[in-house]
């Protein structure tokens, strides 16, 4: 226990208490104790076989939780620990209330032999068989390896914590001896990797205690089954800050912080941003509108100027297909130059990657808001929730540019020859750049065919999204009948 | 991204977009031609076998030396018709991956 708060480390029921609304704790199977037989294991007792299971509230809000306890034989998961975990998960599941998981583990009870694994594979079956029903929020706080990791990364949401959380299939041990690969377990799958790098977590803390504040204020904006509404807040104004109006330069090539639009436009100014350390150049998280729950999908032009790879479709696509499953309409902020271009975005499956947002997009029967700022061309125009993937209403600002490409790639392409041919071939490339623009780079060309419903003042942003949620709220879409479909993965 | 990040300049269709780059993105490994004529480890490991020299005529499909990596001793086998022009490894030798084995050339 003394190494444990060494390492910055909460007890199991430490973790659960600072958590929880004070005095809110239940706990089931305190006296649960393994029955293995083999390896000496039968002269050993394990105290509720290193896993404390109960139910609490958050914010008063009910929900059912585990946390593994790594001071009982490592944390190490046996037939029931096992049995206690889905105990806990097949009661939150009954009761639609979500389920929090806290790992901190050294995997498998190698001792208990089979019975170990049968206990992942039942853990792994009830996290998919939730899904999309209650939410599902795993929290690291120590290791998590093998097999064990794939729990969390089956459910919603994925805590970690700097210098604690750590996550891999094989550790350093077993890659330096196969593969000759010296690296240390931070490095290759601490918190800081897991939430820049491979995208695998979804929020990053500094201390426990951080990471309980981010929970409790992630579970204030969802709802606890998909059969209900987030809770509504008592409506607010945003700060008095930046005007929205004065954020964005004119000029498209010049960058600026998307988060300060969204924050003019929510409640108290408020945001809860997911996966911020993750592809950056989209911006995916929670904010309030009147005091209802709202996602918010946008391009960032400060990374990457925007554009959508891999990486950001995977994101946005993921918290498209969250906000759908649990009833929270969906804006979407556009202001992106298409596809980032590359061999290895391609190699690295762009297509099928990209493809997962318009798949999200379509398929979600929430309410869909889309207000274009700048940019919007070509395949990331029809991406970011357009008209043609049943947006229910798309708002465009006069600087907005919908179009194929931007000017300086159109003029290359429409005016290749009179380009080629001039006498002075830059000037002409620059005059037909500008002619490209006066006549493309607008709102009207699209507004014109009813793709855009408005042109709207910036200043009027909130009020028109307010006003487009308002008559979306008894939104009813018919999907065609089907067992399910086949997103691109 | 609360450190503050240097501006970089990122090219798309033809347009020079002002923005900051991401760690991933300037970590990627950039793409090159695969040249034929080089032969790289696949996988690391251990040299056991060299069976051919320089300057010495091999047939397509003959083995030219022995890898051995986890547990397997992998065969390294000529591409085509060819000449080895230089050899990078010795016996015993444990190599990394990616590295770069052997030189040939495709017969005249």
């Amino acid at each position: 226990m003394e190494m444990q708060a060494k390492m910055g480390k909460l007890t199991a029921r430490e973790r659960i208490i600072a958590l929880l609304d004070k005095n809110s704790f239940h706990e089931y199977d305190l006296f649960v104790e393994h029955s293995a037989k083999d390896f000496g294991m039968e002269s050993k007792v394990l105290h509720g076989d290193g896993v404390i299971i109960g139910t609490g509230t958050i914010k008063s809000k009910p929900v059912c939780i585990f946390a593994q306890d790594f001071t009982v034989a490592g944390g190490s998961l046996g037939l029931m620990h096992a049995r206690k975990i889905t105990k806990i998960m097949d009661h939150a599941l009954k009761m639609r209330v979500p389920l929090i998981g806290i790992n901190d583990s050294g995997g498998a009870r190698i001792q208990e032999g089979v019975n170990s694994l049968a206990g992942y594979g039942e853990i792994f079956f009830r996290n998919t068989l939730a899904s999309g029903v209650i939410p599902q929020i795993s929290v690291i706080l120590g290791p998590c390896a093998g097999g064990a990791v794939y729990s969390p990364a089956l459910t919603d949401f994925v805590f970690v914590v700097e210098n604690i959380s750590k996550m891999f299939i094989t550790g350093p041990s077993v890659i330096k001896s196969v593969l000759g690969e010296e690296i240390s377990m931070e490095e290759l799958g601490g918190a800081r990797v897991h939430s820049e790098i491979t995208g695998n977590a979804h929020f990053f803390a500094k201390t426990e205690l951080e990471c309980f504040e981010q929970i409790k204020t992630l579970i204030s904006y969802i709802p606890r089954s998909n059969a209900k509404k987030a809770l509504a807040y008592p409506p607010k104004p945003p700060l008095k800050g930046k005007k929205i109006e004065d954020i964005v330069p004119v000029d498209a090539r010049i960058p600026y912080d998307m988060r300060d639009i969204i924050r003019t436009i929510t409640d108290g100014s408020e945001f809860l941003e997911v996966m911020e350390l993750f592809a950056p150049n989209i911006i995916i998280g929670f904010g309030r509108m009147d005091g209802e729950t709202v996602g918010f999908v946008a391009n960032q032009p400060m990374v990457l100027a925007g554009v959508l790879d891999c990486d950001s479709s995977d994101k946005a696509a993921r918290f498209i297909r969250y906000c759908d499953a649990f009833n929270i309409p969906i804006v979407t902020l556009e202001d992106l130059p298409g596809y980032l271009p590359g061999v290895d975005q391609e190699h690295a499956g762009v297509i099928r990657h990209g493809a997962k947002i318009l798949y999200a997009y379509s398929e979600a029967t929430v309410a869909k808001v889309t207000v274009i700022l700048r940019k919007a061309y070509g395949g990331g125009y029809i991406a970011m929730n357009s008209r043609h993937l049943r947006a229910d209403f798309v708002f465009a600002w006069p600087t907005a540019e919908i179009a194929v490409m931007g000017p300086e790639g159109a003029a290359n392409i429409v005016f290749r020859k009179e380009i080629a041919e001039a006498e002075n071939p830059e000037e002409m490339r620059q005059q037909k750049i500008q002619e490209y623009k006066e006549k493309f780079a607008n709102p009207y060309v699209a507004a014109a065919q009813g793709y855009i419903d408005e042109v709207i003042e910036p200043r009027d942003t909130r009020s028109r999204i307010l006003h487009a949620l308002q008559v979306s709220e008894n939104k009813s879409v018919f999907l065609p009948s089907k067992k399910h479909g086949i997103p691109p993965f | 991204m609360s450190e503050e990040k240097e501006m970089k300049e990122l090219i798309i269709q033809g347009a020079v977009y002002q923005t900051t780059f991401t760690r991933k993105f300037e970590e990627r490994i950039k793409w090159e031609a695969p040249n034929i004529n080089m032969l790289y480890s696949f996988i690391p490991g251990t040299i056991i076998d060299i069976f051919v020299k320089p300057k010495q005529k091999v047939k397509e499909g003959e083995t030219l030396l022995l890898l051995e990596a986890m547990k397997m001793q992998n065969q390294l086998r000529m591409p085509f018709d060819g000449e080895i022009v230089k050899i990078h490894v010795k016996k015993d030798e444990t190599i990394p991956n990616n590295y770069l084995i052997m030189e040939i050339k495709p017969k005249k």
